[in-house]
């Protein structure tokens, strides 16, 4: 068999030995990819000099980290589900012609919820008080829970608020005296 | 008295105390008589390498089998090294075992492709069957699930750990009959799909002997707490989904029942998760002795420490590395029967948010005598960390590293980890299992041969300058039965050495190391009782280089070769060349 040294092995992704090393050797190989070298050390640098490839990101390593695949893909999905997935529920208005949905999952607490409703449907939310519900406003923010009762939104911590909420609903004020607001 | 003057019946009963696989093997070598009367009473067989044997002499040997485990791919396909139809095949297995006259009552599988056809067939030919257990294996559907659930009568044990199932959105659960009452284990976590959850409450509730329950991530809270109502008496429990509204009727249903259940030593699961919701586990806390939450990334440092401050009991913890170090030091200091600690990384590609380092460690073997098995994944460690391990835990069996950036040095020194690990094989006599990463030289290799006399198995990764290195391993290392090597500069003289180390290992894999394709044919001719195999998956395989791919100078990209009593294997696909 003809050994030929004029090859394209670039194109053909065969690689020669060490540079500079008399033995040819020749390996047949599916993109193996270098881990990312960031230590100084001459130790590393000359071990891996033979390899002719821009070491490529870590994430290419085939392999590496030793991850069982039902792990990786296991956490993978969880992580793009918790990015890509919301929380959506219904927001009606008493008085409006339609319904809206929100993504509970973007605010990261109360005031930038009533912030969002307030632009919304264009009310003022009021001051909330532990012992009197909402002051200073004709319309209040409910929500209807997992139990199916009509809850006043503010409460509970916020993380339990939007664990239970499955829709909200604005009522106005001369509605709402049950839930402890003074009109 | 001399054992030959007893009857073969004394002498098998003696032998009925003798359970471990390795003394039994060992029993069996004595002499014929006891060869003879070993054979006739094993029910029990493990076979670590399904290519080591066929089914027809295994079953020819040992005709009273009632219990089988079989382990296929190399432990590399657990990281995608290893194509997925390379082999592991185990409908042979079955077919053969049905047609003959073993009363199989129990099969474990482990890196296998078992198909939905051989789990019908397995659930329709012996009537007997109690226990299928599945470890990371490939090829089923929830079809071949509904097939074992439906035909084996008395069905005691169906347990799914970590396999890649084709999810037909489950009938399967109903395929239970109604007059099926024996199960005490069932684990279901991996499969994705809904199931019938009126017939999963149907189903414990008709189960008086259920000790082990891992539910999947579609069972929520509220079937959970029906659940645990008509099952107080777990064991072990793996939640689905743990979702709620703390505030809510269902939750303090649940608070109420948790209460009861106060035989639960081990819980995992956690697959989705309300951190709000925890405070209701902690009453079960107290007795824990296993604690997996390694698939639970809604649960952030904090909330795992909270939790693990109660576990006082706890042997054997999984968890992932946004505990971080301090949380790590919560559990040096409360788990003072620690066993077993793996961390896992929540974010493997993520090199920024270092959430564990050497520091970790070394909190916990300050504080955890009894550890003897560890599993790390951290983005650092020091000499002086393992050194400082090393002086504190001497028990240690397992010690697998691995730090994500694989040729990572010594921070603080910039020096290999070479006398870190030194240290550790150096003062755990007792090491079977080793997996190093980092940066490393020939004189780590040169410590493991002369310490890691016990050692068993080993994996390596980007380490090493020369052959010498993988010498110093086959030359030190009497007790090796596995060796795995990626990625290191070691090559036909290191291979050749000693060719007959090989007859008395399971296995050896290397790949994308410096092993030429003539050395792997020398070693195949030599030794006629390994089988050499060639992996080369490479899509350009066209014409011209299939040419130059049969020059011995070539370097193998995947080499795997294991020791047999049957020659070459005949299912091989057309990649893998057996030399």
């Amino acid at each position: 068999m003809v050994f030929e040294k004029d090859l394209n092995l670039d194109a053909t992704e065969l690689r020669l030995g060490l540079p500079g090393s008399s033995e040819e050797s020749l390996r047949i190989s599916n993109k193996r990819a270098l881990p990312d070298m960031n230590d100084d050390s001459g130790v590393a640098a000359a071990k891996k000099c033979d390899q002719e490839t821009a070491p490529p990101t870590k994430a290419q390593v085939v392999g590496w980290p030793p991850i069982r695949s039902y792990r990786k893909n296991s956490l993978q999905t969880k992580k793009i589900e918790a990015e890509t997935s919301g929380m959506y529920v219904k927001v009606s208005m008493d008085g409006a012609p339609y319904l809206r949905k929100i993504d509970l999952k973007v605010y990261k607490g109360y005031p930038e919820l009533f912030k969002a409703l307030e632009d919304m449907f264009k009310f003022k939310v009021g001051k909330y008080s532990e012992r009197e519900g909402y002051n200073g406003s004709e319309f209040v923010p409910t929500y209807e829970d997992k139990d199916g009762d009509w809850m006043l939104v503010g409460d509970v911590p916020w993380e339990m608020f939007i664990n239970a909420c499955k829709r909200l609903r604005i009522v106005r004020g001369s509605e709402a005296r049950g839930l402890g607001c003074v009109v | 008295m001399n054992m030959n003057y007893f009857p073969d019946e004394v002498v098998e009963h003696v032998f009925d105390f003798i359970t471990s696989h390795k003394d039994r093997n060992s029993v069996s070598l004595v002499c014929k008589s006891w060869y003879k009367i070993e054979r006739y009473s094993r029910q029990r067989v493990f076979i670590g390498n399904c290519y080591s044997i066929t089914p027809q002499r295994l079953i020819a040997r040992f005709p009273g089998l009632k219990s089988l485990t079989l382990k296929g791919k190399p432990h590399f396909a657990d990281f995608n090294l290893v194509p997925h139809d390379w082999g592991g095949f185990v409908y042979p297995w079955i077919k053969a075992l049905a047609k003959s006259r073993i009363g199989l009552e129990e099969l474990r599988l482990k890196r296998m492709v078992v198909s939905d056809d051989s789990l019908e067939l397995l659930s329709k030919s012996f009537p007997n069957f109690k226990s299928l257990v599945l470890v990371s294996c490939e090829g089923f559907t929830t079809d071949g699930v509904a097939a074992i659930a439906a035909n084996c009568r008395f069905l005691r044990e169906l347990d799914l750990q970590e396999n890649e199932v084709e999810d037909h959105r489950g009938h399967w659960l109903s395929c239970f009959p109604e007059s099926c009452t024996s199960l005490v284990s069932l684990n279901f976590a991996c499969l994705k799909g809904e199931i019938n959850l009126a017939s999963l409450e149907r189903l414990v509730a008709r189960s008086p002997n259920l000790k082990s329950l891992r539910l999947n991530r579609v069972v929520p809270l509220d079937t959970l707490q029906k659940l645990l109502m008509r099952a107080p008496q777990l064991v072990d429990l793996g939640i689905g989904s743990y979702v709620d509204d703390p505030s809510s009727e269902v939750f303090s249903k649940l608070k109420a029942v948790i209460q009861l259940c106060n035989s639960i030593r081990s819980l995992s699961g956690f697959l989705e998760v309300a951190p709000c919701c925890m405070s209701a586990i902690y009453p079960i806390c107290e007795n824990l002795t296993f604690l997996n939450l390694s698939y639970a990334p809604g649960l952030q440092g904090n909330d795992l420490t909270k939790l693990v401050q109660h576990c006082r009991k706890l042997q054997r913890l999984w968890i992932l590395d946004c505990i971080g170090d301090k949380g790590l030091g919560v559990v040096a200091s409360t788990c003072k029967e620690l066993q077993e600690l793996r961390v896992f990384p929540s974010d493997p590609f993520d090199a920024e948010n270092a959430a564990v380092t050497e520091e970790g460690l070394v909190l916990i073997s300050a504080g955890c005598p009894k550890l003897n098995s560890l599993l790390y994944f951290c983005h650092q460690m020091t000499n002086a960390a393992l050194i400082t391990v090393a002086k504190n835990c001497t028990n240690f069996i397992r010690f697998r590293l691995c730090i994500l950036d694989p040729v990572k040095a010594d921070p603080v020194t910039n020096q290999p980890l070479d006398e870190g690990f030194g240290a550790i094989v150096r003062s755990n006599k007792s090491l079977k299992r080793l997996s190093l990463s980092g940066l490393l030289t020939d004189q780590v290799f040169l410590y493991i041969g002369m310490y890691a006399k016990k050692l068993e198995m080993l994996s390596i990764a980007f380490a090493g300058d020369s052959n010498k290195g993988m010498l110093y391993v086959l030359n030190g290392c009497k007790k090796l039965r596995k060796l795995e090597i990626r990625d290191c500069p070691f090559g036909d003289v290191a291979l050749l050495q000693d060719m007959g180390k090989y007859e008395t290992m399971r296995s050896l894999w290397m790949s994308s190391c410096e092993v030429t394709l003539g050395a792997c044919k020398t070693l195949a001719k030599k030794m006629p009782s390994l089988n050499v195999e060639i992996i080369n998956e490479s899509e350009k395989l066209e014409s011209e280089q299939l040419e130059l791919s049969f020059d011995d100078r070539l370097l193998v990209d995947k080499m795997y070769l294991y020791r047999t009593l049957v020659g070459d294997r005949k299912d091989a696909p057309e990649y893998v060349w057996l030399l």
